[in-house]
């Protein structure tokens, strides 16, 4: 047995599979990847929001999808792969039912994050970019998601987790898999990532009326200016005096 | 009446009753900016805009109005993009925009489209943020339903079609030409300039990008007038901003402005540190801006301030940290955020970033050697400025600033873990059960 086993540092680094034929796209899916390419001046601009659909159809980027978005869009299949490896939200290998995120950049890392991190992954018994055996999880070490006034934070199935401890992060991996029902503190009610991926291809799932309007860290100046009377129209006022 | 230090424009129907619909917006006075706007001439709106001194809040203070003037009026077809990229650490303002009141920038797009003449206009949204996404693509079927949107707007003669585009993950697409190869279909890599989008941008054609919160700013200069606007901040920076408050502070979040406020003041709005803490570091506008201390709290923020101070207003996201934070660790943390996003484009960004993290992690590990301080800044001065477009010049500013405050801290480094010196516990802002293993230790087998 070698002592010198490989370990890349491009882990997820590895292409589409594709000797892996499994694919769920159907006619209806292919109308819709028309209808996407119909929204742009030139076809090659709905490759990124085919690629969300494919992800939502299959559950990965599949090789079928491949094939398919090189057609519909004009690249070559080489060029959809290569567009597949840079973007960081285009998974290779089958994605949970649930897609976790937990920041570590770093506000977020010193914050809280690293430890949250840690406890996920030991209540997961996986590591960021791989997926738990059944099929429910997967986990992504995420960078700033524009949310560090609710730092720490966690993404599940790209919706708001703000202001997380592990306990709290614990609690809702519990519950997702116990098939209850979880609401983001910044958005919907959590379904799945493949519905996610759906609404960002660009196919509404008339979600957007749920939850508030903002959190309440987005608030802390509105509130304050209100408190003291300060409006867009008495600045002015107040410096004509 | 003590003082007024904050404005609140953009924010303002932020946290009211389905603030992102179009009817509460309407009985707000919302849609009065587009009426109004579409009964003077196009070159007397990008006039007003000009005079307004409104800059571009992504980053760069651009002039908003001289971008959209640069744009060839003749030249048909041509497009607007807005940069919804928001991904800069610390940044948190355009995305609850997005969510709260999304008919303020759809607003701010038919305007501008108006003024530079254009009819197709695109929204690139990173694709991490769902439920802002959601409110984005709802304002938009609201609005075409109303006639804001499509052909022949409220019977005047002008068009305008807005695709709504999610991302799919990549910081760098926050590059303006960058996130035009991401929204033609391509990896999300910078262009050479010139030439520079106003000429050819979009599939090759003449396209203004603008940040949301520039966009954003539109109607209410139109609804209150260039002169009110201009009323606000400072002689070169003008009019309000939302400033986005993070870290170890009392009350984090949004704070919006007049740019001539100062650090001092949102600090004390926001309750200043949390309870027996002290101040010891903040970025001003993301963590591509170098770090200021404590002792540069009256700093103003805007452009002219922040440069006076040594670094840049950046997208105003001030991520404030206090004693118990190790300044190697942030650092580290951000740089590997810098190499994990560098497109891998430019050779010194691609393998210099690579580099600087390799030195920033033995050094937090306290395995540094002698000399490491030197040579990191050593590698930082082959990074810096030698790429195309900004990124690795973030990750060379963060740096070389951390150094210059906190040199000590860096070779503390060739000894002792970073971890040991200031132990991670103490930043998190809950209880930690096992004091005994940080995330960091973990990491570090």
């Amino acid at each position: 047995m070698s002592h010198h086993e490989f370990e890349s540092d491009f882990r997820h680094s590895g292409t589409i599979d594709f000797t892996d034929r499994q694919s769920n796209i159907d006619e209806a899916t292919i109308a819709e990847m028309r209808q996407l390419v119909a929204r742009y001046p030139d076809p090659r601009s709905a490759l990124g929001p085919i690629l969300h659909l494919i992800q939502s159809v299959d559950g990965r980027v599949s090789a079928r999808g491949v094939e398919l978005a090189a057609e519909l869009t004009g690249a070559t299949q080489a060029q959809v792969v290569g567009f597949v490896t840079f973007y960081t939200m285009y998974h290779r290998r089958p994605a949970g039912k649930h897609h976790v995120g937990v920041c570590t950049t770093a506000l977020c890392a010193v914050m809280g994050g690293d430890l949250i991190l840690d406890q996920v992954e030991q209540k997961l018994g996986i590591k960021p970019g791989q997926t738990t055996p059944d099929g429910t999880f997967s986990l992504e070490r995420l960078e700033c998601n524009a949310a560090c006034d609710f730092a720490p934070v966690v993404m599940v199935n790209w919706e708001f987790m703000d202001n997380m401890t592990p306990d709290k992060a614990e609690q809702i991996l519990d519950e997702l898999a116990a098939g209850r029902s979880v609401q983001s503190t910044r958005g919907a009610t959590i379904t799945s990532w493949r519905e996610a991926e759906r609404v960002l291809a660009g196919f509404p799932d008339g979600r957007a009326d749920e939850g508030p309007s903002v959190g309440p860290a987005s608030l802390a100046g509105v509130n304050l200016a209100r408190e003291r009377g300060w409006t867009a129209d008495s600045l002015a006022e107040g410096s004509a005096q | 009446m003590s003082q007024q230090t904050l404005v609140p424009v953009l924010t303002a129907n932020w946290g009211q009753e389905q603030s992102w619909k179009l009817g509460p917006y309407q009985a707000q006075g919302g849609y009065e900016g587009l009426r109004l706007a579409l009964k003077r001439q196009p070159g007397d709106i990008m006039t007003e805009i000009k005079d307004a001194g409104l800059r571009g809040r992504g980053g760069a203070g651009f002039p908003t109005g001289m971008k959209w003037s640069f744009v060839p009026a003749e030249l048909s077809p041509k497009y607007l993009v807005v940069n919804g990229d928001e991904s800069e650490p610390g940044t948190c303002k355009d995305i609850p925009l997005l969510m709260a009141s999304p008919h303020t920038l759809i607003e701010g797009i038919i305007i501008a489209s108006y003024a530079i003449g254009v009819s197709r206009a695109f929204v690139y949204i990173r694709g991490e943020v769902l439920h802002p996404i959601r409110r984005v693509q709802q304002a938009v079927a609201e609005a075409y339903e109303a006639g804001y949107l499509g052909a022949d707007i409220l019977g005047s003669g002008f068009s305008l079609d807005i695709t709504v585009h999610a991302g799919a993950g990549a910081y760098i697409c926050g590059e303006e030409t960058a996130l035009l190869n991401s929204l033609e279909g391509r990896r999300g890599q910078p262009r050479l300039r010139p030439p520079f989008p106003a000429v050819a941008g979009l599939y090759a054609l003449p396209t203004v990008i603008n940040n949301v919160e520039s966009i954003a700013s539109v109607p209410g200069i139109i609804v209150r007038g260039g002169d009110w606007f201009a009323g606000m901040g400072t002689e070169k920076s003008k009019g309000h901003t939302i400033y986005s408050l993070s870290g170890h502070i009392k009350n984090p979040g949004q704070y919006e402005a007049p740019l001539s406020v100062t650090f001092r003041e949102l600090f004390d709005l926001a309750g200043g540190m949390r309870d027996g803490h002290r101040l010891k570091f903040f970025t001003p506008g993301g963590s591509s801006t170098p770090i200021l201390t404590a002792d540069q709290m009256d700093v103003t923020l805007d452009f002219e301030g922040l440069m006076a101070a040594g670094s840049q207003l950046g997208t105003k996201a001030m991520q404030i940290f206090d004693e118990t934070v190790s300044v190697v660790r942030t650092t580290l943390r951000w740089v590997e955020f810098y190499q994990h996003e560098s497109c891998g484009k430019c050779t010194p960004c691609r393998e210099g970033t690579w580099w600087l993290v390799q030195l920033l992690r033995r050094l937090e590990a306290g395995q540094g050697e002698e000399g490491d301080v030197d040579k990191l800044l050593s590698v930082v001065g082959t990074v810096n400025g030698q790429s195309f477009c900004p990124l690795a010049s973030g990750a060379a500013a963060c740096i070389t600033s951390a150094v210059t405050h906190f040199r000590d801290e860096f070779e503390i480094g060739y000894h002792t873990p970073a971890w040991e010196y200031l132990p991670y516990e103490a930043s998190a802002l809950f209880p930690v059960k096992t004091a005994t293993r940080s995330g960091e230790e973990a990491r570090h087998g």
